[in-house]
C-alpha cells in the first residue's frame, strides 16, 4: 500500500527520509542495547526498582522495541533514493552547525562583542542578504544583543583573551558589560 | 481576600512590573513573526532568567507563553500562516475573513476571544486554588509517580498516527535523563568513560538545541517567503460585541480549555479541536466553519488562550509538567531552590496566586498593547526567514554558552540541533523527548522512595488517589488498544481498496512493460554471470 492511501498516517507527514531516519534511530537504539552490560551496574542487596541500571534498561529498551514496532509499521521498509536525497538535505544544516561552532571558539578568543559584530553580519552576507542596508541592521542587531544580555541582564560569559591588550580600564569596561 | 492582597504584594515590585511588560510585549512579538514561537524563546531567554528572582524569571517566562498566542493570531489571519503552532486552527475562518476584506474584524474577534478566554481560565483557577491546596497533599511519592507516567502515556498517545515513534523518543528522552553518575549508589551510566558525559547531559542544552538550534537550521536553509500584507484601517473594538453575541461558544470553548490544560500531555490541540468541534455541531450555521465563521475564530482563539493559565496546574500543584514549555518553567523552579509541589500550594500559596494574578495584569496588558499598537506590530512578519534563523542562532549561542561557558555544551546542543531538523523536516514530534527526560527523572526518584514502603504489589495502589490514577492509565491504555485495532481495520480495508481499485488500460500495458523489462534484465544477468547460478529443483 501506497504511503497516501494509508488512512492513519497523519496528513502533511513526508515520505521521504522517514525509513532512514527509522534505520539510524534503530541502529543507534541497538547499540546502546548491546553496551547496557558494560555501562551500567546491578547493585547487590537492592530492589529492582531501585537499581541503577533499571531506568536506563527503560529508556534503551523502549528506544529497541517502540523503533523496531515503528520500522514494521512503516509501509516502505526499502531505502529508495529519495530518502538519500532527503539525507543529503540533512547534511546541508551542518554548514551552519560549523558557522555556530565558529562563533562558539572565537568568542574566548576576541570576546563577545567582536565575535557578534564579526559572525552576524558575516552570516546575513553568507545568507545572500548583501545590501548595505540589511548589513547595517545585522550589525546593529549584533550590537544591541551584547548589550541587552551582557550588560543589562549580565549573563555569564566571559572577557576575550583580545582584551588583555586594552589599557586597564578599557579591559575592565570590556569584560564586565561587553 | 488576603490571600489575593498578599499576592499582590509579592508583585507589588519594580522588577516584577518590567518583567510583565517585557513579558507581554516580548511574547505578542515573538508570537506575531512566524518561524520563531514561544518554545525557542523561552529555551533562549531560560538561562538568562536563572540570575534573576523566580517571580520576575517566571513572570518574564509566563509572560511569553500566554502573549504568544495573541500575537500568533495575526499573521495566521493576515498571511494564513499560523504565528504560533497552536494558531493553525485559527487559519481555518481567519483568513477567509481577510480574503472578503474583513481582516480588521477577524483580528479585533481573535484579540476579545483570547482576552476572554485567557481572564476566564485565570479567574477559574484562583477560585479553584483552595480546592487544589485540599487535593495536593493527597499526592505523596506513589500518585506522582503515577501521575508522571500517565503524563507520558498521554503524550505519547496524543501523537495520532506517529504514537510508536513518539513512544521511542520518550524513552530516548527517558535514556538521555539517565546518562551520567546516578545520584544514589554513584555508579557511572552510559558516560563510555568520557569526563564530560560524566555530569549528565543537561535538560536546558537539549531544549536549545531541539527548540532553537534546529529551528535556525530549518530557517537558514529554507527559503524567505513573499508575504503580501493587507492594510488595516479602522478600530479594533468591534470584537467585544461581537463576542458577546456567541458567549455559549466562548464560555464552553475556555472551559475545554481550562480542563484540557490541567491534564498533563495534552494541551491546546486537542482543547481548540474540542471547542471548535463543539461550535460547530451547536451552530445554526455549521456550513461556514472553515469559511470565515465568527464562531469557528471564537472557539479557537478562546480554547488556546485558556490553556497557559491552566497547564501551570500540575506543574505547581504535583511538579509535573505537562508540556514542552512549562518542563522548561520547571528548570528555573529547580535552579532557585523552589520546590513545585503540593508543599507550594499548602506553604507558599500567596506565590501560586501572585502567579495567576501575574497572568491576568499581563492578559489586560497584551490586549492594551495590541489595540494601540496592531499596525505597527504586523510589520515584524515581514521580516525575511533566513535572516530569522541567522538572529536565532545568534541568541541561542547566549543561551548555551552562558549556562557553564563550556564549548561542549555548545557542540552537544549543535548536535542536538540537527536532531531536532531532521525531526522536524520529517514532521516528527519532539516533545515526547523533553517530556520523557523531565517526567523520567521524576519517576525514576518517585518510584525509588514509594517501593521502600511498598511490601506487594497491590500496595501501590491501595491510596484513593493512586487508585484512582492507575485506573485512568488502564482506561486510557484500553482506549488507545481499541484504537489501534481499529485503525489497523481501517488501514486493512484501504489495502484491499488499493488491491482490487479500477486502473486503466495504459496502467496494465505500464505495468507489462515493466515485467518483460525485469525479465530481460534477469535473462542477461544470469548470461553474463562468471559462475553459472545453481538451477532450481523443480528445474
Amino acid at each position: 500500500m501506497r504511503y497516501e492511501d494509508d488512512p492513519t498516517t497523519p496528513k502533511g507527514v513526508p515520505r521521504r527520509g522517514q525509513m532512514l531516519f527509522a534505520s539510524v534511530f534503530g541502529a543507534f537504539a541497538v547499540f546502546l542495547a548491546v553496551s547496557y552490560p558494560g555501562q551500567t551496574a546491578w547493585v547487590e542487596k537492592t530492589k529492582t526498582a531501585a537499581q541503577p541500571g533499571f531506568w536506563p534498561l527503560i529508556g534503551v529498551g523502549g528506544m529497541v522495541l517502540f523503533t523496531g514496532l515503528h520500522i514494521l509499521r512503516l509501509n516502505s521498509r526499502r531505502l529508495r533514493r529519495p530518502d538519500w536525497a532527503e539525507g543529503r538535505r540533512w547534511t546541508g544544516a551542518l554548514e551552519f552547525c560549523v558557522w555556530f561552532l565558529a562563533y562558539v571558539f572565537l568568542v574566548p578568543v576576541i570576546g563577545y562583542v567582536f565575535a557578534s559584530a564579526l559572525f552576524v553580519p558575516a552570516l546575513t552576507w553568507r545568507m545572500g542578504y548583501r545590501s548595505g542596508f540589511m548589513l547595517w541592521v545585522s550589525l546593529g542587531f549584533a550590537l544591541a544583543v551584547v548589550v541587552v544580555f551582557k550588560a543589562f541582564l549580565e549573563v555569564k560569559i566571559p572577557g576575550g583573551a583580545f582584551y588583555d591588550y586594552f589599557p586597564a580600564a578599557l579591559r575592565s569596561f570590556f569584560i564586565l558589560n561587553l | 481576600m488576603d490571600l489575593i492582597l498578599s499576592a499582590l504584594e509579592v508583585l507589588a515590585r519594580w522588577d516584577v512590573a518590567v518583567a510583565l511588560l517585557a513579558g507581554s510585549v516580548g511574547g505578542v512579538l515573538i508570537g506575531a513573526i512566524p518561524g520563531v514561537g514561544p518554545a525557542v524563546a523561552i529555551a533562549i531567554l531560560l538561562p538568562a532568567t536563572f540570575s534573576l528572582d523566580p517571580i520576575v524569571g517566571l513572570t518574564v517566562l509566563l509572560g511569553i507563553y500566554g502573549s504568544s498566542m495573541y500575537g500568533g493570531a495575526i499573521p495566521a489571519i493576515l498571511i494564513n500562516t499560523p504565528g504560533t503552532a497552536v494558531n493553525a486552527l485559527t487559519t481555518y475562518d481567519g483568513f477567509p475573513m481577510t480574503t472578503r476584506g474583513e481582516a480588521r474584524r477577524a483580528l479585533s474577534l481573535a484579540y476579545s476571544a483570547s482576552f476572554f478566554g485567557g481572564i476566564v481560565s485565570v479567574v477559574a483557577l484562583i477560585l479553584f486554588a483552595p480546592v487544589l491546596a485540599r487535593i495536593a497533599p493527597m499526592f505523596g511519592s506513589r500518585e506522582i509517580f503515577l501521575a508522571a507516567l500517565l503524563g507520558i502515556i498521554l503524550v505519547v498517545i496524543a501523537h495520532r498516527g506517529q504514537t510508536l515513534i513518539a513512544a521511542a523518543l520518550a524513552s530516548f528522552g527517558i535514556f538521555l535523563n539517565t546518562v551520567g553518575l546516578e545520584p544514589v549508589k554513584y555508579t557511572r551510566r552510559y558516560t563510555f568513560e568520557q569526563s564530560w558525559l560524566a555530569g549528565g547531559i543537561d535538560l536546558i542544552v537539549v531544549v536549545l538545541g531541539l527548540f532553537a538550534l534546529s529551528q535556525a537550521f530549518l530557517l537558514l536553509t529554507g527559503e524567505d517567503e513573499k508575504i503580501r500584507m493587507t492594510r488595516l484601517r479602522g478600530g479594533l473594538f468591534q470584537g467585544f460585541r461581537e463576542l458577546a453575541r456567541h458567549p455559549r461558544v466562548a464560555s464552553v470553548s475556555s472551559g475545554f480549555g481550562v480542563m484540557m490544560g490541567m491534564i498533563p500531555g495534552v494541551g491546546e490541540f486537542t482543547a481548540q479541536f474540542l471547542g471548535y468541534t463543539y461550535a460547530q455541531k451547536t451552530s445554526r450555521r455549521p456550513e461556514d466553519f472553515g469559511h470565515g465563521s465568527s464562531e469557528g475564530l471564537i472557539a479557537s482563539e478562546t480554547a488556546n488562550n485558556a490553556v497557559p493559565a491552566a497547564a501551570m496546574v500540575p506543574l505547581l500543584a504535583l511538579g509535573i509538567p505537562g508540556e514542552a514549555l512549562t518542563a522548561m518553567m520547571l528548570s528555573v523552579f529547580y535552579v532557585h531552590n523552589v520546590v513545585p509541589g503540593p508543599g507550594l500550594f499548602l506553604y507558599q500559596m500567596d506565590f501560586v496566586v501572585a502567579l495567576y494574578l501575574a497572568l491576568l495584569i499581563l492578559n489586560v496588558l497584551v490586549l492594551a498593547f495590541l489595540l494601540g499598537a496592531t499596525n505597527q506590530l504586523i510589520k515584524v512578519v515581514k521580516i525575511p526567514n533566513r535572516f530569522l534563523g541567522v538572529c536565532i542562532l545568534t541568541l541561542s549561542f547566549v543561551g548555551v554558552y552562558s549556562l557553564r561557558n563550556s564549548a561542549t555544551d555548545c557542540a552537544i546542543a549543535a548536535a542536538f540541533g540537527i536532531f531536532g531538523f531532521i525531526l522536524k523536516r520529517l514532521f516528527l514530534p519532539i516533545v515526547p523527548i523533553i517530556l520523557g527526560m523531565v517526567l523520567g527523572g521524576i519517576m525514576e526518584v518517585k518510584l525509588r522512595s514509594s517501593m521502600n514502603r511498598v511490601k506487594e504489589p497491590l500496595d501501590f495502589i491501595d491510596r484513593p488517589v493512586a487508585f484512582i490514577l492507575f485506573c485512568m492509565i488502564v482506561i486510557i491504555l484500553a482506549l488507545h488498544i481499541r484504537r489501534v485495532w481499529l485503525d489497523a481495520r481501517l488501514r486493512k480495508e484501504a489495502r484491499w481498496r488499493v488491491a482490487h481499485r479500477a486502473t486503466r488500460f495504459g496502467g496494465h500495458l505500464h505495468r507489462r512493460r515493466e515485467l518483460i523489462e525485469a525479465k530481460r534484465a534477469k535473462d542477461l544477468r544470469a548470461r553474463r554471470a562468471i559462475l553459472p547460478r545453481p538451477e532450481k529443483a523443480g528445474d
